[in-house]
C-alpha cells in the first residue's frame, strides 16, 4: 500500500508506505450465484453490488445511484428483485443470487430477454439487466400481471432513454409466453 | 454482428508506428479491399492532423472488405442508445448489395478510427450517411471489376445478391465477396458523388430493423466503460468542493491514509483516494478532513432569470425581414409575453466512467463519451504525453444526451494513472454527475407579437436570452418578424454560476416552447382553433403536411381554445426535420398535477434509413421531454447544486407514460435530416397548449410544477 503525495508547484511524487490498519473484520460468506456456489472472504458490509463487480467479475450488474433510486443494480435474492447496491453481501449468505449472466440456460435466453430483444425495449441498454430481473421479480410473485400492475412494478426502474412502452410491452408478450410453459 | 467482436479488434501496437505509411496502414488492416472516403471538408482532415492521427491524410473514413467476406467500418462516431450501430450497416449493406449481419462496426477508438468530432447533433445519418453510401457503393464497384475478370464476363452482365456477384445470364457463374477480397490487397477513394440506390432498389435501407447489440445488453455482456478490468487496477474517488467556485483552503488526509490498501494522491488541487476496491476508495473518502471557502451565494433558482436579464449583452440577429413598426401598425391586438425554462440535467443512467492505462509514454482510456476525438486532445495536453501516444476506446455508452460531450473523468482517470503507475477507473457517483453536468441553460425568451382580428400574424419580435439559438427563428408566414440571441447554450461561463452545455436539441426546447405557447395565444385571441391558426400562417409545405398528418392520427376536431378537452399543438423543426405534436392532458385542479394522456408525433424527416429506429428516438424524445416539460429543475444556491440524486430531481417514470402514437411521413426520395432530438423539441410547448385547453390557465415557466399550475389557476380567478 502507497500513499503517493505530488507537490502542487513541481508534481513529484513521493511514495511511502504505510502500517495496515484493516477497519472492518474480513468474514467469509457462501451463497449461491447463478446456480453455483460462491464463497467470498471480505468485509461483509460491503454492497453486494460492487462485489459482484469487483471481486466476482460479473459486470452486467450496474451502478446507478448507489442509493437504491434508480434500479439499475437489481439482482434476484431467492427470485426476489433486490437493490444490490445498499445490500451487504452479508446478506445474501446462504441465499441463492441471481444476476443477469444468470438468466439465460443451455445459451438460451430467458422469455423476457427474447422479448426485449423482439419488442426494442431498450436503447443505451445500461438500465436493461435491472429492468430484465425486476420484471423477473414480479411474474414469479403475479404470472399475468395488469398493465397497471407491471406499472406499478417498474415504477422505481429508470430508464433515461424513454424505452418505458417497449418495456412494458415486452414484459406482457413474456408473461404470455411463460405462460405457456416457456420458460 | 459476432458478440463483443466490437472490441477484439485491436492492431494498437500497429499503429502506434509513428511512421505508418499508408502501405504499412493497408498491411496492418491485414490486406482486403479498402475504400476510403472522406466527411466533411478539409478541415475536417485538417483537425484529424492536428489529433496526431496516425491514418494516412487524405480521407477520414474508411471501410474493408476482408478475405472472410465480412466489411468492416470504421468510424469515429459512438453507440449511447441512438441506434448508429444499426443504421450505419444498414446504408453500407444495402449500396453494397450485402447483409447488415456482415458489417462489423468499429467505433470510437481513436487509434483505429479516422478523427471525428463527436456524436451529437443528429448528425450521423445526415451527414456521415450519404458519404458511407457512396463508400459502399465504390466498393460494390471494385468487387464487381474483380468479379468480371475472375468469371471473365463483362461487368455489365453481373449483378450481386447477399454479397454474391454472378452472371444474369448463367446463375451458375458466381464468385462471393469473400474469394474475391481473399489474397488481394486493393486500395480506392470513392468519389464524391458516385450513383447510389434509389430509394426503390433498396432492400435494406428504409425498412425497419432491430438493433442489432439488443442480445448483449440484454445477457449483461455488453461492455461499457466502467465495465472494463485490468489486472492491478484501482478505483479512484476524487475529493469534490461544495459548490462550484469554492476554493480548497485547508485537507487532511491521515484518516484515509491509515485504511488497509488505500492510496492517496495529492496533486495541485486534486486530491484522490485509490483502492482496489471502488466502496473502499468510496469509504476512504468519506475519512477526508477538507474546509473549502465558499462564495457567498448571488444568485439561485429563483432569481436566476432577473439575474440573466441584467447580464444581457450584445444582441445577435438570427433573423429579420419586413419593418417591426409596419408591423405593429398593421396589429389589432398585440401579445407581449415572457417564457421561462430552469436548467436541466442530462441524469444518463450511466455515470461519467473512465479506465485509463499508463504504459511507459502511453496511455490508453476508455471512457463513457461523446467525444472521443476532443477528450484524446484534453488528455495530450492534461499528461503532455505526444498526441500519437493516447489512445481512447470508447465501449457502449450508457446514456448521453449531450451530457457526455464533456469528458472530465477521462482526464481525472489518465492523470491518476500516470501518477500511481497502475490502471484507474473513476467512476463518478450520481451526486458528483449532477454536479458537474453541463447543464442545459436557464434562458429567458421575450416575445412580441400581432395580428389581424381575423387571425393573420402581423408581428414578431423574438429574443432569446441566454439559450442559444437553435430553433429560434420561426417559419411561420410573418410580414415583419426579427428573431434576436443573446448568449450561447454551450460552454458556461457568462452569467451562469456554473457549467452548461449541449442538452437534446440544445436551446430548441426552450425557443420551441416560446414560440409555439406564443402562436397558441394568438390563436386564442383569434378565437381560432390552434391547428386552423397555424395553418392559415404556414406557407412552407413541410410543417403543413407535418401538421396535418399529427391532426389525422389524432382525430383532431376543431374548436378555440380554450376547449375544456385538454388537447394541445405545437409545430418545430430541429436538424432539418419538422415534427408536429398533439397532446391530451388531464388537470386536477385541486393538486395542480398534469397527466398527459395521449401524444400523437407526426415527423418529415426525409428518408428513414431505420423506421423502427427512428421510431424509437421519436419515442424516447416525447418519454424524455415529458421531464423537461413537467418535473425537472436544477435547483442551487450560488454555486450550490441542491438537486443531486432521483429523490428530488424527477425523471418520468413508467407511471408518467403517456399512450404515444407516432407518424413518420413516407418521403423515401428525400435526403435524410435528424431524428435524434426533433421530438422532444414540442414538449413543453405542447404540453402548456394542452393545459389551457384543459382549464384556460396559461403556463409561462418550464417545467409545469403543481405548484405552477395552481398559480397560474388562481392568477385567472
Amino acid at each position: 500500500m502507497a500513499i503517493v503525495y505530488s507537490k502542487p508547484a513541481t508534481g513529484n511524487h513521493h511514495f511511502a508506505k504505510l502500517q495496515s490498519k484493516g477497519v472492518h473484520m474480513a468474514e467469509t460468506i457462501a451463497f449461491t450465484l447463478n446456480g453455483q456456489p460462491v464463497t467470498v472472504t471480505t468485509d461483509g458490509q460491503r454492497p453486494l453490488l460492487w462485489v459482484l463487480r469487483t471481486d466476482i467479475g460479473l459486470t452486467g450488474t450496474k451502478f446507478g445511484c448507489g442509493q437504491a433510486l434508480c434500479g439499475a443494480c437489481t439482482v434476484l435474492v431467492d427470485n426476489k428483485a433486490v437493490r444490490s447496491c445498499v445490500t451487504a453481501v452479508r446478506n445474501v449468505a446462504g441465499r441463492d443470487v441471481r444476476t443477469i449472466e444468470g438468466l439465460s440456460k443451455d445459451g438460451q435466453m430467458h422469455p423476457l430477454q427474447k422479448a426485449f430483444v423482439e419488442h426494442d425495449a431498450l436503447q443505451c441498454g445500461f438500465c436493461t439487466p435491472g429492468m430484465i430481473l425486476t420484471a423477473y421479480s414480479l411474474l414469479r410473485q403475479n404470472p399475468e400481471p395488469t398493465r397497471d400492475e407491471i406499472i406499478a412494478a417498474m415504477d422505481h426502474n429508470l430508464c433515461r432513454c424513454g424505452a418505458h412502452t417497449r418495456i412494458i410491452d415486452a414484459i406482457q408478450d413474456a408473461a404470455a409466453q411463460m405462460k405457456g410453459g416457456k420458460a | 454482428m459476432n458478440d463483443n467482436r466490437h472490441f477484439e479488434i485491436d492492431f494498437h501496437d500497429i499503429v502506434t508506428d509513428p511512421n505508418l505509411s499508408r502501405r504499412d496502414f493497408i498491411k496492418a488492416l491485414g490486406g482486403g479491399i479498402i475504400i476510403f472516403f472522406c466527411v466533411g471538408d478539409s478541415s475536417v482532415l485538417e483537425a484529424q492532423r492536428r489529433g496526431g492521427s496516425r491514418l494516412p491524410e487524405d480521407f477520414n473514413a474508411f471501410l474493408r472488405v476482408g478475405p472472410d467476406g465480412r466489411v468492416t467500418l470504421f468510424t469515429g462516431k459512438i453507440e449511447q442508445g441512438q441506434g448508429a450501430i444499426t443504421s450505419l450497416p444498414q446504408m453500407l449493406a444495402d449500396e453494397m448489395d450485402t447483409s447488415p449481419d456482415v458489417v462489423d462496426m468499429v467505433m470510437g477508438d481513436t487509434s483505429l478510427c479516422p478523427w471525428d468530432m463527436g456524436t451529437f447533433g443528429s448528425m450521423t445519418i445526415r451527414f456521415f450517411g450519404p458519404p458511407l453510401r457512396a463508400a459502399g457503393a465504390e466498393a460494390r464497384k471494385v468487387l464487381i471489376e474483380l468479379a468480371a475478370e475472375q468469371l471473365q464476363v463483362p461487368q455489365e452482365r453481373l449483378t450481386v445478391e447477399n454479397g454474391v456477384v454472378f452472371d444474369k445470364e448463367n446463375k451458375d457463374k458466381k464468385v462471393t465477396y469473400a474469394d474475391l477480397a481473399k489474397g488481394k490487397t486493393i486500395e480506392r477513394h470513392a468519389k464524391e458523388k458516385p450513383p447510389v440506390k434509389s430509394p426503390s432498389a433498396f432492400k435494406v435501407m428504409n425498412k425497419p430493423y432491430l438493433h442489432r447489440d439488443a442480445r448483449d445488453k440484454v445477457t449483461g455482456t455488453a461492455k461499457y466503460a466502467g465495465d472494463m478490468r485490468l489486472p492491478g487496477m484501482l478505483y479512484a474517488k476524487l475529493l469534490r468542493p461544495p459548490a462550484h467556485g469554492a476554493k480548497l483552503k485547508r485537507v487532511d488526509t491521515s484518516a484515509a491514509e491509515k485504511m488497509e490498501g488505500v492510496t492517496v494522491v495529492r496533486d495541485g488541487d486534486m486530491v484522490a483516494v485509490l483502492h482496489k476496491d471502488p466502496d473502499q476508495a468510496a469509504a476512504a473518502l468519506a475519512k477526508i478532513d477538507s474546509e473549502f471557502d465558499v462564495p457567498a451565494a448571488t444568485v439561485d433558482d429563483q432569481t436566476i432569470f432577473e439575474h440573466l436579464l441584467k447580464n444581457v449583452g450584445r444582441e445577435n440577429v438570427v433573423v429579420e425581414g419586413g419593418q417591426l413598426e409596419q408591423g405593429e401598425k398593421a396589429s389589432e391586438i398585440v401579445v407581449e409575453q415572457t417564457y421561462l425554462d430552469g436548467y436541466k440535467a442530462h441524469a444518463a443512467i450511466e455515470t461519467h466512467t473512465a479506465l485509463a492505462q499508463v504504459e511507459g509514454n502511453k496511455v490508453t482510456v476508455w471512457a463513457s463519451t461523446q467525444t472521443p476525438f476532443p477528450l484524446k486532445d484534453q488528455v495530450v495536453n492534461a499528461l503532455g504525453f505526444q498526441a500519437e501516444n493516447v489512445r481512447v476506446i470508447t465501449p457502449f455508452v450508457g446514456g448521453g444526451f449531450g451530457g457526455k460531450s464533456a469528458s472530465q473523468q477521462g482526464v481525472e482517470a489518465a492523470k491518476l494513472a500516470k501518477i500511481t503507475g497502475k490502471p484507474v477507473q473513476v467512476m463518478w457517483s450520481r451526486e458528483e454527475e449532477f454536479f458537474y453536468d453541463t447543464f442545459r441553460p436557464a434562458a429567458v425568451v421575450k416575445i412580441k407579437s400581432g395580428l389581424t382580428k381575423d387571425g393573420k400574424a402581423t408581428l414578431w419580435d423574438y429574443h432569446v436570452y441566454f439559450a442559444g439559438d437553435r430553433g429560434a427563428s420561426q417559419f411561420y408566414d410573418i410580414p415583419n418578424h426579427r428573431t434576436s440571441s443573446v448568449g450561447s447554450a454551450f460552454g458556461g461561463g457568462g452569467p451562469h454560476p456554473f457549467a452548461t452545455g449541449a442538452w437534446r436539441a440544445p436551446a430548441n426546447n426552450t425557443n420551441s416552447f416560446a414560440r409555439e405557447s406564443q402562436i397558441d395565444i394568438m390563436a386564442a385571441k383569434a378565437k381560432m382553433d390552434p391547428i386552423e391558426f397555424r395553418l392559415k400562417n404556414l406557407k412552407d409545405e413541410r410543417p403543413i403536411r407535418t401538421l396535418r398528418a399529427a391532426a389525422e392520427k389524432f382525430g383532431w376536431k376543431p374548436a378555440p381554445a380554450p376547449s375544456g378537452r385538454g388537447f394541445g399543438v405545437a409545430v418545430g423543426i430541429d436538424s432539418d426535420t419538422f415534427v408536429a405534436e398533439i397532446a391530451e392532458v388531464e388537470v386536477d385542479k385541486r393538486t395542480g398535477k398534469v397527466r398527459v394522456k395521449r401524444i400523437v408525433c407526426a415527423q418529415d424527416m426525409g428518408l428513414s434509413i431505420n423506421p423502427q429506429g427512428s421510431t424509437i428516438q421519436m419515442e424516447g424524445c416525447i418519454t424524455m421531454g415529458l421531464g423537461y416539460a413537467l418535473t425537472e429543475d436544477v435547483r442551487f444556491k450560488g454555486g450550490m447544486i441542491l438537486d443531486r440524486s432521483f429523490d428530488t430531481y424527477e425523471l418520468p417514470r413508467f407511471s408518467s407514460l403517456p399512450k404515444i402514437e407516432t407518424v413518420i411521413l413516407d418521403l423515401p426520395n428525400e435526403t435524410a435530416h435528424g431524428g435524434g432530438e426533433p421530438a422532444i423539441i414540442t414538449m413543453g410547448a405542447v404540453i402548456a397548449n394542452a393545459i389551457h385547453d384543459a382549464t384556460g390557465a396559461r403556463l409561462l415557466q418550464m417545467p409545469m410544477t403543481p405548484e405552477r399550475v395552481r398559480k397560474a389557476l388562481a392568477a385567472m380567478a
